[in-house]
């Protein structure tokens, strides 16, 4: 009856690599900072603190990945928690167009004047028209609503599963046969990424009427010929390039704010720890992501 | 030549754990344990705080991967293809109540019904009334947020969403802490009679022994990782176990004490 090769399988279909907790970044870094007072101690330690901030960060790396893919492939088989993912969708999208609308507005005017200064030097005052729309769809508009998403958001999310984390709640899903992963994970990552491209949309319409309210009532350009110029610069692939940036971030946003929360542990501090680390780690995954992205599409 | 008396086969445990193990690290927290749960039975697992109480709960659930030996339910050892099948026989009861803050109490109640056995709605709604007026709450409470209850009343509503799918094994995680001495033995008779209405198996950790006098029929006591007493729940008291004395009658100086020094 009693089988010693057997082993209890765990619930959690996304446990850590290893039983060591995960580095994150942040730690590997400082590790490999301490380098310097390490190597006057003994040059063998600074190696070792080298090889030990390496390990710990690709290890983290993987978990990461590890982590978002099982959450994906939840996000396509069923069962579906279709009030989960609107909740999310909601949150995401609707209670964020608030500080998204503003950030691209604003934004808008800024580019519009800033290109104003520079280019009247060279008498490529024309060009404000092209430099504003093809900023803040290719760019501005992504990049902007996805730090301000990650920040309201993501934060928010590593918050609330953080917290059920630390109050068992989390367990108390996988004994009432309920994946946590499918329930709580994989509505988030698909509310992400359908939600910031939305509004992505918002922002862009929003960045471009900034630098029009600028460029007409403080810069003196026609209306109709600004708006002309505006449309004549932006092509179908600028467009689409944007909204498929922000479709990445939001996904970025999700997996962060649900990875660290999901990890979490040691109680208030834990949680406060978690919820920053998500908005650290996607505010910097938008940048780098973004480089390779804008590399993928533009670099021609 | 006398009669041979009848041959009456052993039952097979509810639940049969042997050998188990885990360590977190260095810190070894279950070391070899061994135990037997008889079906229709209740036993209490006492034991300080740290002593690896919670962490056996959570290995049986197959939340915690043990690092060694066997958890059988029913005589079937449970493996990765079997785990979630097994679970979804248990209910249990944690120890701060893990009521999901994002539901209301009827939800919570009948999350299990409409996750396992499909029920809609409108039916889960009913069924989470009917648990909650058995452990003792009105249904009109079934619309307020978990954040909106005591604690004992908390208590209650994770014991109804314990009981809400009829488990033939039941788990609780120190039921009466937090609670008042009247609270705590108030929860501990629901939690027998619910016990003895579905006939479930019960496994309960506290070191509450009021609680643990009420609630079980054996105990065993966990110490270091290690089984070091099991016997009927009735004879805790006088066990004659010098460290398990020195915990039920929760005696400051004594032999766990000389062995934490070490």
């Amino acid at each position: 009856m009693i089988d010693p090769a057997a082993a209890v399988a765990p619930v959690d279909p996304v446990a850590p690599v290893s039983p060591v907790s995960p580095v994150s970044p942040v730690a590997a870094v400082a590790e490999v900072s301490s380098l310097a007072a390490v190597a006057a101690i003994d040059p063998l330690a600074a190696v070792a603190a080298v090889g030990r901030g390496t390990l710990g960060a690709i290890r983290h790396t993987g978990d990461v990945a590890r982590f978002g893919a099982v959450g994906l492939s939840h996000v396509l088989r069923p069962p579906f928690y279709g009030r989960m993912t609107w909740r999310a969708f909601i949150e995401f999208s609707y209670f964020s167009l608030p500080v998204v609308a503003l950030t691209a507005i604003f934004s808008g005017m800024v580019i519009a004047l800033q290109s104003y200064t520079g280019f009247a030097r060279f008498n490529a005052e024309s060009a404000i028209a092209g430099v504003v729309v093809l900023s803040v769809v290719r760019e501005l508009g992504p990049v902007l609503a996805g730090l301000m998403v990650a920040g309201r958001v993501g934060a928010a999310m590593a918050a609330e599963i953080g917290t059920m984390r630390v109050t068992d709640q989390i367990d108390a899903l996988g004994t009432l046969s309920t994946d946590p992963v499918k329930y709580l994970i994989a509505p988030r990552l698909l509310a992400g990424i359908i939600a910031l491209p939305l509004l992505v949309m918002v922002a862009d319409v929003l960045g471009v009427l900034g630098g029009f309210i600028v460029a007409t009532l403080k810069l003196g350009f026609g209306p109709h010929a600004y708006l002309q110029t505006t449309l004549d610069t932006l092509t179908a692939d600028d467009i689409v390039a944007g909204l498929a940036k922000a479709g990445v971030f939001g996904f970025l946003i999700a997996l962060m704010g649900c990875y660290h929360g999901y990890r979490s542990k040691g109680g208030a501090q834990g949680v406060g720890a978690a919820t920053t680390s998500a908005v650290v780690s996607a505010s910097i995954l938008i940048l780098a992501f973004d480089y390779v992205l804008t590399e993928l599409f533009f670099a021609r | 030549m006398p009669a041979e008396p009848p041959h009456t086969p052993t039952p097979t445990p509810k639940i049969r754990i042997r050998g188990l193990c885990k360590r977190f690290g260095d810190k070894v927290v279950l070391e070899g344990i061994d135990l037997d749960v008889m079906p229709g039975t209740s036993v209490v697992v006492i034991g300080g705080s740290g002593s690896g109480k919670s962490v056996l709960l959570k290995c049986i659930l197959g939340l915690i991967e043990p690092d060694a030996g066997t958890i059988a339910i029913d005589g079937q050892v449970l493996t990765a293809a079997n785990a979630a099948a097994a679970r979804s026989r248990i209910g249990m009861l944690f120890q701060a109540g893990a009521l999901f803050d994002s539901l209301s109490v009827w939800e919570n109640v009948a999350f299990g019904l409409m996750a396992q056995h499909k029920a809609t709605r409108s039916e889960a709604r009913t069924r989470a009334g009917d648990i909650l007026r058995q452990v003792g709450l009105d249904p009109s409470v079934g619309d307020l947020s978990p954040a909106e209850l005591s604690g004992g009343m908390q208590k209650r509503v994770g014991l109804a969403r314990a009981i809400a799918s009829q488990p033939d094994i039941l788990f609780f995680d120190e039921p009466t802490t937090g609670l008042d001495p009247i609270m705590g033995a108030v929860i501990d008779g629901l939690i027998v009679d619910c016990v003895k209405r579905l006939g479930s198996t019960a496994i309960a950790i506290t070191h509450d022994m009021a609680s643990a006098t009420r609630i079980g029929d054996r105990a065993a006591m966990l110490f270091r990782g290690k089984l070091i007493w099991q016997g009927e729940a009735g004879a805790l008291m006088q066990s004659g176990n010098a460290m398990v004395d020195q915990f039920t009658h929760g005696r400051r100086d004594g032999p766990i004490q000389m062995e934490l020094r070490r």
